[in-house]
């Protein structure tokens, strides 16, 4: 708290981002973990909350007239502009905010007092929900070629490793510890992923340490020892995920790449995927693009393209189709690397493990592959998306790229993914918002060293409770999509990946359709379920009313708060859309409320509904009010349903004839 | 909301009392009307040298004129001839692929017509004004963005059998000339002067208003690409020759089938239906950003993307919709 110089300032105004016209007054208050605007409306007191920890970039803009603009962008691409009156008080906003952005200590960031309430047994609960020991026993290992290696038990070798790691079994303590030697960082290669079809498996490392001309027998030979481990190939692919000049580079460095000539049977491949920068950059050209005012058609296509943004979501995916057409088509092992194995390579084993596995196509699954490839093999989340303040060069938007190569996979395969859209837009909003432990630190061992799993709570407990939200109405675990290898186009699709405008346009609600069809139809599959149980219900009944002629029999309903159910849409039709500014150049948006904030703060905070937290849909504009009618219909059929009065034969005679 | 053709003031600013008495009687006293010309300013001054114009503001006080160019005849047959090439180009990689997407400005003109139509509807909708639009034939534009303001507006013309309704009325009775429109499309060679794909980017706008209201219309995309086939040939008589006259000339009632009664048929009909349509008495006002317009796949892609997922996809919701 003692860097917060203003706690609260009145008479603040929050600006919608394209019309400052459909501006709202109301109250700004800084919290040791938020910044929260409240309206001054006076029924709807809208609160807008924003973790300081996804605060990317504070702007202080020029004075005007009408006062000191302070402009907030989040690292979940929300961009709230801020007219604070009084200079003075701006520039005390600004100074702060750009403390508590910046966290030093790790006991500044949320998780550490996030309280949601549950005790400790749930919390460890929590953490033991996904468990990689029981994901390395589901991919078949430890076996007859695989084994469980301890020797990394203190991170003597390796410090951003795990301490379990898989190798084959001819890989002695010995040869990994001189593998290790030979590799960058010391990330000697450990497996990925195994396919137990036909034993072709996914091992990632980083770089070896070859420069020009040195070599290392204990490196040749866990190369030979991972190829050995899949008899039914007589060779390896060893894929460098980096463009071949950076790789060549490297040499100079004493760093570089596997020669063919010296390790015995493997076969050597570039996929040119550029490095952290160039995609910092990326990101950045593209939010421009996203900050444009009243873009014309041509700007926004000419923006991405110059971005490069799309291209490097293909060369990422292109690059996971390489490794699963390796090993299912093939049936040949890969060993992944980039230069130090942990952003570049992760990315690539991630998708080439979910294009190969329909495990991983599900909501459990999908939160075990995150934890194997990204939290336990060592990706830096702090230095990667800012956790504490530190060096601007190594932020990078890595799990974000991942993260939006399994939506363009959802996109074009809708019925193969067990969860939706949401999840992963929630999974990447608590990448930085620290609220939850999982994404702290740069490795297992500075998170044990800070007791995480003590001292803060799961996200994915907490995805996991609310996991109803999540589902895709589309999937069936027996549709030829979720069975066996997605195989997505190479060649000609480059207009099958599209902006991901839910993602990166996430807070203006005007550019979405009113209303999700997956939630709808989710409610539709809820719907049928429950009158399938009704359905029963009924006709259990009918079978003992047939069987015994006399005497009432107890009406056991369930009772259904359809409302409830539906709470998401029964929302004020009277509130149509409205348009845009069509007639001028300057196009204002009075159809998009101010960004709303956290939709997960406001969960958290108010324990009501979970529905309401997305008051923005109905608020904003119902333009769908089709659900409504769906809801009526469902509550004359509703109406049918018996109370608890059983005393009632009327009804039972409506049923009867029902 | 009414439709005309360009006023001929020509260069000698010629006036015509009886045009003016109709435009000034649909107005009540001290209300006013907008005129949405589909040309640029410049464009309509210009076809004053060959006889056509815009209604000088003395003639007609209580009409205020709004101009909003749209992209007609030879460069939109252009625009969407680049599209589909590059569309169909195995070599592009993904760079290029958005420059070319870019420089055929097919979602740009897609852009234009949906904002205009809005800009209609909303005079209409908001303004409780009168507007009358009009382009230079009132062939092309000026029904493109009619009968895109009814749909905005009006919730009888998404359902499926307003919206046969709005194409006879719109289009085919309107007299736009199919004939010569929708001649040879986009990969013939012998490029026809009149060719212009003026209804398939109509379509285009439907297909944008079907995704970003994915309750609010009866119909789907099986419909919209119905009509975009039928439009260049077709078993049926529906849009054969340029207007009423000339179909009436060549008997087409007579000698020809009627799409639309093929459509309606009960075991066609079930197929154009859209799963998820739920009656919406509302206006339905569409995002034009950038963002917000998407290249219609179904229909360019249509022969080049595998269609096999997206097909499970909307099967499953069919089971979903009617298992409820």
């Amino acid at each position: 708290m003692e860097h917060i110089r203003m706690p609260k300032v009145e008479n603040v105004r929050l600006l919608d981002r394209l019309s400052s016209r459909r501006a709202v007054v109301g109250t700004l208050y800084l919290t040791a973990t938020h910044v929260i605007f409240v309206e001054n409306g006076s029924e709807t007191r809208k609160e807008t909350w924003v973790l300081h920890s996804q605060i990317s970039s504070i702007e202080k803009q020029a004075t005007t007239a009408t006062g000191c603009p302070l402009l907030i962008r989040c690292k979940n691409f929300q961009v709230i502009q801020l007219v604070i009156p009084q200079e003075r008080d701006c520039h005390d906003v600004y100074i702060s905010l750009i403390r508590l952005a910046r966290p030093v200590k790790y006991e500044e960031l949320y998780c550490f007092s996030f309280n949601p309430k549950l005790d400790k047994e749930e919390r460890e609960q929590g953490w033991k929900l996904v468990d990689l020991n029981e994901e390395y026993n589901r991919m078949g290992v430890p076996n007859s070629y695989w084994q469980i290696s301890d020797v990394n038990r203190d991170y003597g070798v390796c410090d951003s490793y795990p301490t379990e790691v898989y190798v084959p079994k001819s890989a002695t303590a010995h040869i990994i510890v001189g593998s290790s030697k030979f590799r960058s960082r010391r990330r000697f290669p450990a497996l990925s992923y195994y396919c137990k079809g036909n034993n072709a498996s996914i091992c990632r490392s980083s770089q070896p340490l070859s420069g020009f001309s040195a070599r290392c027998l204990e490196d040749e030979q866990m190369l030979q020892a991972i190829r050995k481990a899949n008899p039914g190939s007589d060779f390896l692919y060893v894929v460098d995920t980096r463009p071949k000049l950076n790789a060549m580079a490297n040499r100079a460095a004493g760093k570089g790449y596997e020669n063919e000539d010296n390790y015995s049977n493997i076969k050597f491949q570039f996929i040119g995927i550029e490095n952290i920068h160039v995609m910092r950059n990326s990101l950045q050209k593209m939010l421009e693009v996203c900050e444009l005012k009243s873009p014309s058609m041509s700007d926004f296509l000419w923006g991405l393209e110059n971005s490069g943004w799309l291209k490097h979501i293909k060369a990422i995916m292109d690059a996971g189709i390489f490794i699963a057409k390796a090993v299912a088509e093939e049936g040949v092992s890969v060993l992944v690397h980039c230069s130090d194995g942990w952003d570049r390579t992760a990315q690539v084993c991630s998708v080439a493990s979910l294009l190969l596995d329909p495990y991983y196509r599900t909501m459990k699954g999908f939160m075990v592959l995150i934890e194997k490839d990204w939290v336990s093999f060592g990706h830096k989340f702090n230095h990667r998306y800012g956790n504490l303040d530190g060096d601007p060069k190594e932020i990078s938007p890595v799990i974000d790229q991942f993260i939006e190569c399994v939506w363009q996979l959802m996109e074009q395969f809708p019925c193969a993914f067990e969860f939706n859209e949401r999840f992963l837009i929630h999974i990447q909003h608590h990448i930085y918002s620290c609220q939850f432990g999982n994404f702290l630190c740069n490795s297992q061992k500075e998170r044990r060293e800070l007791k995480i799993k003590e001292r803060t709570y799961s996200l994915w407990a907490h995805l996991w409770k609310n996991r109803a939200d999540y589902l895709n109405p589309l999937y069936r675990s027996d549709h030829s999509q979720s069975q066996g290898t997605l195989h997505p186009q190479i060649a000609p699709c480059n207009f099958l990946y599209k902006f991901w405008s839910g993602m990166y346009n996430r807070f203006e609600k005007g550019l979405h359709p009113r209303q999700s069809v997956t939630d709808y139809l989710m409610a539709v599959k809820e719907e049928t379920q429950q009158l399938e149980e009704e359905l029963e219900v009924l006709q259990e009944r009918l079978a003992n009313l047939q069987k015994s002629q006399s005497g009432n029999n107890k009406v056991k309903s369930k009772q259904q708060d359809r409302s409830k159910q539906f709470g998401l849409y029964t929302s004020n039709s009277s509130l149509a859309n409205t348009p845009q500014e069509y007639s001028n150049d300057l196009k204002s948006f009075p159809s998009r409320s101010p960004s709303q904030g956290d939709e997960d703060s406001a969960l958290i905070l108010t324990q009501d509904n979970l529905k309401s937290s997305d008051p923005d849909l109905s608020a904003n504009s119902d333009q769908e009010s089709g659900v409504e009618d769906l809801s009526c219909r469902s509550s004359s059929g509703g109406g049918c349903l018996p109370s608890e009065d059983s005393g009632k034969d009327s009804d039972e005679a409506v049923f009867l004839a029902g | 909301l009414l439709r005309s053709s360009q006023p001929l003031t020509g260069h000698n600013r010629r006036r015509c009392p009886e045009d003016e008495k109709i435009l000034g009687t649909i107005l009540d006293e001290g209300e006013r009307g907008f005129i949405i010309d589909t040309r640029s300013a410049q464009a309509a001054k210009q076809a004053r040298m060959s006889g056509g114009g815009t209604e000088p503001k003395s003639a007609y006080p209580q009409w205020r004129r709004i101009h909003r160019a749209l992209e007609r005849g030879r460069p939109l047959q252009e625009s969407f001839i680049r599209l589909v090439e590059a569309c169909s180009d195995p070599s592009l990689s993904m760079d290029r692929w958005l420059a070319r997407l870019d420089s055929s400005r097919w979602l740009s003109h897609v852009k234009a017509a949906l904002s205009t139509a809005c800009l209609a509807a909303q005079c209409l909708d908001r303004e409780d004004s009168k507007v009358l639009v009009h382009g230079a034939e009132g062939t092309d534009t000026t029904l493109l963005v009619t009968a895109l303001a009814q749909l905005i507006l009006d919730p009888w013309c998404r359902s499926l059998q307003g919206f046969q309704g709005l194409l006879e009325r719109e289009w085919i009775q309107a007299g736009h000339p199919f004939q010569l429109r929708c001649a040879r499309s986009a990969s013939s060679h012998a490029r026809g002067k009149q060719e212009a794909p003026l209804f398939l980017l109509f379509l285009d706008c439907v297909w944008q208003l079907s995704r970003q209201f994915p309750f609010s219309l009866e119909f789907g995309e099986e419909l919209l690409l119905t009509l975009f086939d039928n439009a260049y040939a077709s078993a049926y008589g529906t849009f054969l020759c340029n207007n009423e006259k000339e179909r009436s000339l060549c008997k087409v009632k007579e000698s020809t089938h009627s799409l639309w009664a093929w459509l309606n048929q009960p075991e066609e009909r079930h197929k154009y239906l859209n799963p998820l349509y739920s009656h919406n008495p509302l206006v339905i006002w569409p995002s034009v950003e950038p963002q917000s317009i998407q290249l219609w796949q179904g229909l360019f892609l249509r022969w080049i993307r595998p269609s096999q997922h997206l097909e499970e996809a909307r099967g499953q919701i069919h089971r979903l919709v009617e298992g409820n």
